[in-house]
């Protein structure tokens, strides 16, 4: 018994730090999300046969040493919550850049048409990595000046 | 970390195809509700710097007319962002001024000094570094509480850690930067864990780097707003998760 106890130690604890590793690394490309779909799907496909078979998801607790169904339930609960948390908090990162980078733009562009004597912007400066989000606003600006 | 200094020593040397010389040095000034004290700092800056940048982070007290009074050009962010957001603004801002040669981040507060920000564009202008790191810890000036010098301690190491730099005050605000260094900075951490960030990549542009002693003032009006403790509980959240 106690054998099997330290498994679902060991499986949550791996849970834990996987949730954790993705909530620490910065990228999200489509391998995330495909692999969140898929683990959608396998919750969908695990909850339904637990609906079906409810003795099936206590067996299945049995066998990595958990006493009850349901508490295997709430294990698997709390870190599908957590990985929630992990997912919502990048994704609320992510919105918070681009309203910076919004409200950026939309200052800087304010501040060139207050100092009229300041021409637009070379193109050189343009040149910094990762700010597609301002350059196709610096366009937008642009197209609006008489040339 | 052994620094590699340029070739052709630095300075005039690696913009020799502007036109006209860059010979303006700006502050760049976050101003987030501060209309009680920043009138007075920019009047004393003034003189010495005729060019002001103070980016309005979305202040409620009037402090962007106060400054704009006051004599500087006033960015306004239309929301609160936080600070390291409001210098980015900044830094891009000063970026596209023709004639702008080097740029020092300086705090609205009061709690920096003019010369020192003086002396640090001076090094700047003089072709010695591209960038010059304010630090309190170089002299005996400043004096800190025991608390706040164990924190500012924990920075150092966290920005050895991280940058491999060797600075002695990771956390101070006032920098000089070389436009060309200037250009190469895109802060995304906009609230108080932009100082580490703007550490990592001045020091990724391999350019020569120095600091400077410089005397901050604890006034009871700075340590009234100033950085709690805790607050550095959250710029280390903020750099790991983000």
């Amino acid at each position: 018994m106690s054998g099997s106890t330290l498994l679902i130690q060991i499986i949550l604890l791996v849970g834990v730090a996987v949730v954790s590793t993705l909530l620490t690394r910065s990228t999200a490309g489509a391998r995330h999300q495909a692999i969140r779909r898929l683990f959608l799907g396998m919750f969908i496909v695990a909850a339904v046969t637990s609906i079906v078979f409810p003795q099936w998801l206590s067996r299945a607790a049995n066998l990595v040493g958990v006493g009850r169904g349901t508490d295997l339930l709430l294990y698997a609960l709390v870190i599908a919550f957590l990985s929630y948390i992990s997912t919502s908090h990048r994704r609320m990162n992510r919105m918070s850049r681009q309203i910076t980078r919004l409200t950026r733009e939309l200052t800087l562009a304010e501040a060139r048409g207050a100092h009229l004597g300041a021409p637009p912007r070379p193109p050189q400066d343009d040149a910094r990595p990762g700010v597609s989000l301002d350059r196709e606003l610096d366009e937008d600006a642009r197209t609006d000046r008489p040339s | 970390m052994p620094l590699l200094l340029p070739p052709a020593s630095g300075g005039t040397a690696t913009t020799p195809t502007e036109e006209t010389t860059p010979t303006e040095d700006w502050l760049v000034v976050p101003l987030y509700n501060e209309a009680t004290v920043i009138g007075g700092v920019i009047a004393d800056a003034l003189p010495t710097f005729p060019r002001i940048v103070c980016v309005d982070d979305g202040s409620t007290d009037g402090s962007g007319d106060v400054a704009r009074a006051a004599g500087a050009v006033v960015l306004t962010h239309a929301a609160n962002l936080g600070q390291g957001a409001a210098l980015q603004t900044g830094i891009t801002f000063v970026c596209e001024q023709p004639g702008a040669r080097c740029l020092v981040t300086f705090d609205a507060d009061g709690q920096h000094q003019v010369h020192d920000a003086r002396d640090m564009a001076d090094i700047v202008a003089s072709g010695e570094a591209a960038v010059v790191f304010g630090s309190r810890f170089l002299d005996g000036r400043t004096r800190p509480g025991l608390v706040k010098r164990v924190v500012l301690k924990f920075a150092v190491w966290f920005t050895k850690q991280s940058t491999g730099m060797r600075l002695t005050d990771a956390h101070n605000g006032l920098r000089a930067i070389r436009i060309d260094a200037a250009r190469q900075v895109d802060l995304t951490q906009d609230r108080m864990a932009h100082a580490s960030e703007i550490v990592l990549q001045l020091g990724r542009t391999g350019l020569p780097w120095k600091e400077h002693p410089v005397h901050v003032l604890y006034t009871d009006y700075s340590r009234g707003k100033g950085q709690s403790v805790w607050n550095s509980v959250n710029i280390l959240v903020d750099l790991l998760f983000k």
